[in-house]
């Protein structure tokens, strides 16, 4: 769902000059507050947690212990710390997340930018592929190819999750390239002699950052869930401390009709509040960046609508 | 005709590169596959003459060189002789697809098209009226969809099935009734199949209901909703006639796209509710290493997926007639 987000966003962002009216204007935005706060908690957490919780594979005698002054966050069943599990994993799982959405932008900066900028054979090749990955159901493929090549560890998450999630972005940047290849600035630079990586770093890809970075944040969020189904469905490596493997020890242990919640809930909520805190930062952004968008909060303006509208003509 | 032979010419390439796919993976595995899965077919009962050529060539490792074995691979594929299962020997793979391929159709179909629907209905009006109450409904749609679905679906599970009994137990049907169109099977089927909906539903239509939303907004500083308001139509008219209809368009074209984020959805939630459809099977063949299952699973599924995606582009080109122009 979220890539279909993605592209229904409009791609056309116009991006603002920057100034000092901008700060003010972002600290305004509450979704981007809030989104950021949450977002900063959970780094803290992953950076400097580990050095302060114990040891999280440690094992004790305190067997499905629930909530307590000693377990904040009770124990799992072979008397492990739920808390520390939580708090290291935080490292783990946000790690295969930024990474594999960093592979994935930059696969979809190449792909999207080169194809769009390039165009004749080079750009049906690329956009074919692009067009075929999009079509051919990812967790399908990935359970195979997990299923062929036994194991592997964090690098391989990393790369499977990537594999399957640059091609919506590269399409949108396609056609954001194909727009921006014929405006004049663009053309002036070619005129002008400037080599083709020049213009592409210079004069198109400064201009696509709103977009870029609006995919990077989704597909963080979409490297997470994934990772976290992958991990459930057991195709992940069970050593990586992850909220999914996390999550997927819990349910093999059938911990939620033993009625064990505090190891099986904690986990999903900590991978919907990351997730929904990225959602709200690019909401914010949007807004920002993005001034149709723009809820007027006014509250003695009868038709919100209709005031917008005097203020577009 | 022309915009229908591009798609026609797109999908074509697009199947053959999965069916290739499928052919390369098997050369991953570490030893002999074929014998692999011929001992493990022995251990379950006599294996009949000419299952190994039958099983080399399904995996594309047949006699000869790559050529010849691909050859080989594409016409088995082509007459769908997908060899036997290893998990339910000696039952032949097509047989048992086809016993689990209804139950995912339907109950993944409906819930889509219920979320579908309804994604599309609340964004319409969340974008009419925005700046109202109903922007909270973003918010809201944002946490959800970016809950594991998972864990929602086992949460529920346990929720209405255990603390409370609203729902019955996992399962497609209870067992004991007889599978057949009669009234008793139908019904359970049907209370069985409701969960699962609901939970797909629950985790879907916040996409559908953003995008429509930010459409909606976008559609409604057009001119053309300006001069329509101009004319003094009715609210509603303006609404559903002038601005839904353009803005639902990106709705439609992202349809194709998601089909895959959907099937993959539905894949965990048979795990989840031990559901007898595709995902489950898939599975289970990938825990018993049952590689002939597990390539035809593939397989069908990424055709389904694939020709719903052709006819979501064919109904496309008839909705927004711009596209069968573009060249």
């Amino acid at each position: 769902m979220t890539t279909t987000a993605a592209l229904l966003t409009d791609p056309a962002v116009p991006t603002a000059a920057p100034g000092p009216g901008r700060l003010r204007r972002m600290l305004r935005s509450r979704r981007l507050v809030t989104g950021l706060t949450v977002l900063v908690l959970f780094a803290l957490a992953a950076i400097i947690g580990p050095f302060l919780v114990g040891d999280p594979n440690a094992v004790s005698t305190d067997l499905n212990q629930g909530p307590s002054a000693a377990h904040w966050l009770g124990t799992t069943q072979l008397g492990q710390d739920v808390l520390a599990q939580l708090v290291v994993s935080a490292r783990g799982t946000l790690f295969i997340g930024v990474a594999a959405a960093l592979v994935a932008t930059v696969v979809s900066i190449v792909i999207g930018i080169g194809g769009g900028f390039l165009g004749g054979l080079a750009d049906e090749a690329l956009s074919l592929l692009s067009n075929v990955f999009l079509v051919i159901p990812g967790l399908p493929l990935v359970i195979v190819v997990s299923a062929y090549a036994h194991g592997g560890g964090m690098p391989a998450t990393v790369l499977i999750i990537a594999l399957t999630s640059w091609a919506a972005s590269a399409r949108v940047l396609r056609a954001q390239t194909l727009s921006l290849r014929s405006r004049d600035y663009v053309l002036a630079a070619r005129v002008y002699g400037e080599r083709r990586w020049r213009i592409v770093l210079v004069e198109i890809l400064p201009n696509e950052l709103a977009i870029i970075v609006s995919q990077f944040i989704f597909a963080v969020v979409f490297a997470i869930l994934t990772q976290a189904g992958l991990a459930f469905l057991g195709l992940e490596n069970p050593l990586d401390l992850t909220w999914g493997n996390m999550l997927y020890f819990a349910q093999n242990a059938e911990a939620l009709s033993s009625g064990y919640w505090w190891w099986f809930v904690p986990p999903g909520v900590c991978i919907a509040a990351v997730g929904a805190a990225l959602s709200l930062v690019n909401f914010g952004l949007d807004e920002l960046l993005n001034p149709r968008l723009r809820v007027h909060h006014e509250p003695r303006q009868k038709k919100a609508r209709l005031q917008k509208k005097g203020a577009g003509a | 005709m022309r915009y229908l032979l591009r798609k026609l010419g797109f999908y074509a390439i697009a199947a053959w590169l999965a069916v290739t796919l499928n052919f390369a993976l098997p050369r991953l595995i570490p030893g002999d596959p074929v014998e692999i899965i011929l001992s493990r077919m022995q251990q379950q009962g006599p294996v009949p003459a000419g299952e190994h050529d039958a099983v080399a060539r399904m995996l594309g490792l047949g006699h000869g060189n790559i050529l010849a074995q691909y050859w080989d691979y594409l016409t088995s594929v082509a007459q769908l002789h997908f060899g036997l299962s290893i998990s339910y020997f000696p039952t032949p793979v097509t047989t048992v697809l086809r016993s689990c391929v209804l139950w995912t159709l339907l109950l993944v179909g409906l819930a889509t098209l219920i979320s579908v629907v309804l994604g599309i209905a609340l964004g319409t009006l969340a974008g009419w009226k925005r700046g109202t109450w109903l922007d909270n409904l973003v918010p809201v749609t944002t946490f959800l969809t970016a809950i594991p679905y998972f864990w929602l679906a086992l949460l529920l599970l346990y929720l209405l099935t255990q603390v409370t009994q609203v729902f019955p137990q996992s399962g497609g049907y209870s067992p004991d009734t007889f599978i057949g169109w009669n009234g008793a099977f139908i019904g359970s089927a049907v209370s069985h199949a409701l969960l699962p909906a609901i939970t797909i539903v629950l985790s879907s239509v916040g996409g559908w209901l953003l995008g429509m939303r930010n459409m909606m907004v976008s559609t409604l500083s057009e001119d053309y909703v300006t001069a329509a308001e101009a004319k003094g139509l009715r609210a509603r008219t303006v609404m559903i006639g002038y601005a839904a209809r353009n803005a639902v368009l990106p709705s439609v074209a992202g349809f194709a796209i998601s089909l895959g984020f959907i099937v993959s959805g539905s894949l965990v939630m048979e795990i989840v509710f031990s559901y007898p459809g595709m995902g489950f099977t898939l599975l289970s063949a990938v825990g018993n290493n049952d590689y002939p299952l597990m390539q035809a699973v593939f397989l069908v599924i990424t055709m389904a997926v694939l020709a719903a995606n052709f006819i979501v582009d064919m109904l496309y080109g008839f909705v927004d007639p711009r596209t069968r122009q573009a060249r």
